[in-house]
């Protein structure tokens, strides 16, 4: 817990639930009838409705980005080095909404809740959902908050995705698409990281074929598996060496620090690496649903809007006119720069509007969501162009 | 505004789409925005320029000329800008016929190294001149590949590239009849408005 909430926070948000009733077909030709989105929002609409940012969340997000939910908060939400007052997505000048995704597991709809036609939880019959899905609900949720228009759609990773679907799909509804650390689609290794992930969870014994929930119980072995796997996918080998190579007497042990001083000449934890990698996989098991987590790499897995387009992505943004910043991180082999270029290069190919950047950090792929200094400071100046634009649209 | 860049303003089309190679802080694609309404899309490498294109609100791209133009597709823009930079670029022939693939015409501006007193600082101390205009060593200097503009001419001629319009310039940018009489000799600086 924070001794005090800082000044530069949004500081205690009030989660929203907000209900759907009319009926999304998905992507796959089924249908949810309907559904519950969470949300939160931070900073004020101003009156000509023109200074809303739409964030999308990434694999484990969810609607809870900024600021804390009481006092008692040890953390804030997962993206409040960008979010607050002053911040690079400032709450003085912009509406700022963010949402738990359709198929989560933090209170939208998902495989955790009741199906309405069985009255037992969704499990593995919730449907797949695409990012196409989600930005369809999001725009439902816009029309609901009364937006028109976003002056930004901003996401980094899966998040990202969500971005360039919203520039493909409603063009007309937003002025800025700022992408960060992703992809115009995933590659094999991506998937077969992905496959990695849900076969740890699916061979789980207490996976149940996805009806855990009626056992009372849960795959926690594989469900810390997946994690485990994802989160050396999220850091560098750089970032590593560090981060577990403090201790070492020498410098720069490539991170190899141990974790009782010895060798224990036995299968269990001898390095520093191991035990934080199975306490990360662990307690995101106990906060995470495993149905949720399949439900989302696969989401990653399918996301490739050029299919529509004889798999020319450029002709996907021949519509529009929404100016694009498209950011990439120098250590992220997950979604490296490479694949942000090809984003940037199809861009300028469709001869719309981009900005790019590449940020040197160690950071890997989770570096969207560190303060580095380059990266903060770019998000911030092109904001606060959006935000001037916003405030004289009116 | 360096004065070149007010030279160069009047070969631009209202409406038109331009590339700025090396685009620095940003200024002059601002400039022609706010002036000639233009699509602007700048490339620069130096992270405190990209900032400061950012808070402008032009369009940059962090790219290295040396590693080539091919993202750009031919004939996607009406003037490609290279300003002050040939001089700086690992393969200069190269990036002049990559600018004329990708735009229709183009604007070159370079320091003449064939400047008089230039050749006379070779000649009399036998060393690489410094200069208020070229101020570095030739060991920490960024510009690597040096040319007059009967060089430039040269080129142009091998590659068949058209000279829309030559204006050779001083420090300050301004020209004077010994520069229309002998550039190579008293011309500092040389503007280049190309075409193939």
């Amino acid at each position: 817990m924070p001794d005090s909430i800082p000044s530069n926070s949004v500081g205690i948000v009030k989660p929203q639930r907000i209900h759907f009733d009319e009926a999304l077909t998905l992507r796959s030709g089924k249908v949810i009838e309907a559904y519950d989105l969470m949300i939160e929002c931070y900073g004020e609409l101003n009156a000509e409705k023109s200074n809303a940012i739409l964030v999308c969340h990434a694999l484990s997000g969810d609607h809870h980005a900024a600021g804390y939910h009481s006092e008692k908060d040890e953390k804030p939400g997962w993206w409040e080095t960008c979010i607050g007052p002053g911040k690079a997505i400032d709450s003085n000048k912009f509406f700022i909404v963010s949402l738990n995704n359709l198929g989560g597991c933090a209170g939208s709809t998902g495989p955790g809740s009741i199906n309405p036609a069985t009255g037992k939880a969704y499990g593995p019959d919730f449907p797949i959902v695409t990012v196409r899905d989600w930005v369809n609900s999001q725009a439902r949720l816009a029309d609901h908050l009364g937006i028109s228009q976003w002056a930004a759609v901003i996401g980094g990773s899966l998040g990202g995705m969500q971005v360039i679907r919203w520039a493909i799909s409603y063009p007309e509804r937003l002025r800025h698409a700022i992408v960060i650390a992703a992809a115009p689609k995933l590659s094999a290794q991506n998937i077969a990281f992905n496959e990695v992930a849900r076969q740890s969870i699916t061979s789980d014994p207490d996976f149940h074929q996805g009806h855990y929930y009626e056992h009372n119980t849960y795959p926690k072995k594989g469900l810390t598996l997946a994690r485990m796997i994802g989160h050396i996918t999220y850091l560098s080998d750089s970032s590593m060496r560090d981060k577990f190579g403090k201790d070492s007497l020498t410098g720069g042990n490539f991170g190899r620090d141990l974790r009782t001083g010895k060798l224990n000449f036995g299968f269990d934890v001898d390095f520093q690496v191991e035990s934080y990698l199975q306490y990360k996989g662990e307690s995101f098991s106990s906060n995470f649903d495993a149905n949720s987590y399949l439900l989302i790499t696969k989401t990653l897995d399918y996301f490739d809007p050029a299919v529509d387009y004889d798999g020319d992505l450029s002709k996907a943004f021949l519509k529009g006119d929404c100016k694009f910043l498209v950011v990439s991180f120098s250590s992220d082999w997950r979604f490296p720069p490479e694949r942000s270029r090809e984003i940037v290069d199809t861009l300028l190919k469709a001869r719309r509007q981009v900005s790019y950047l590449e940020i040197e950090s160690d950071g890997g792929h989770d570096a969207f969501l560190l303060p580095v200094p380059r990266y903060i400071e770019g998000l911030s100046s092109y904001l606060s162009v959006v935000a001037n634009e916003s405030s004289s649209a009116g | 505004m360096r004065a070149d860049l007010t030279i160069i303003k009047n070969w631009i089309d209202h409406n038109s789409r331009v590339l700025d190679l090396g685009c620095g802080d940003g200024t002059f694609l601002a400039l022609l925005k706010q002036e000639k309404q233009i699509f602007d899309c700048g490339l620069d490498l130096d992270p405190e320029n990209i900032n400061k294109c950012l808070l402008a609100g032009v369009n940059v791209i962090e790219q290295d000329l040396d590693k080539g133009l091919a993202n750009f597709a031919n004939n996607s823009f009406d003037t490609v800008l290279l300003t002050q930079t040939l001089q700086a670029v690992q393969n200069p022939d190269e990036l002049v016929d990559e600018m004329l693939r990708i735009g229709k015409k183009c604007i070159i501006t370079f320091p003449n190294f064939a400047y008089w007193r230039y050749r006379l600082y070779l000649a009399l101390k036998g060393r690489m001149p410094v200069s208020k205009s070229i101020p570095y060593e030739w060991y920490n200097t960024p510009n690597i590949h040096f040319c007059t503009i009967k060089d430039f001419d040269n080129l142009c001629a091998a590659k068949k590239i058209r000279v829309l319009n030559r204006t050779v310039v001083d420090a300050s940018y301004q020209t004077s009849g010994l520069m229309k009489l002998n550039p190579n000799f008293f011309g500092i600086n040389a503007i280049y408005h190309i075409a193939r």
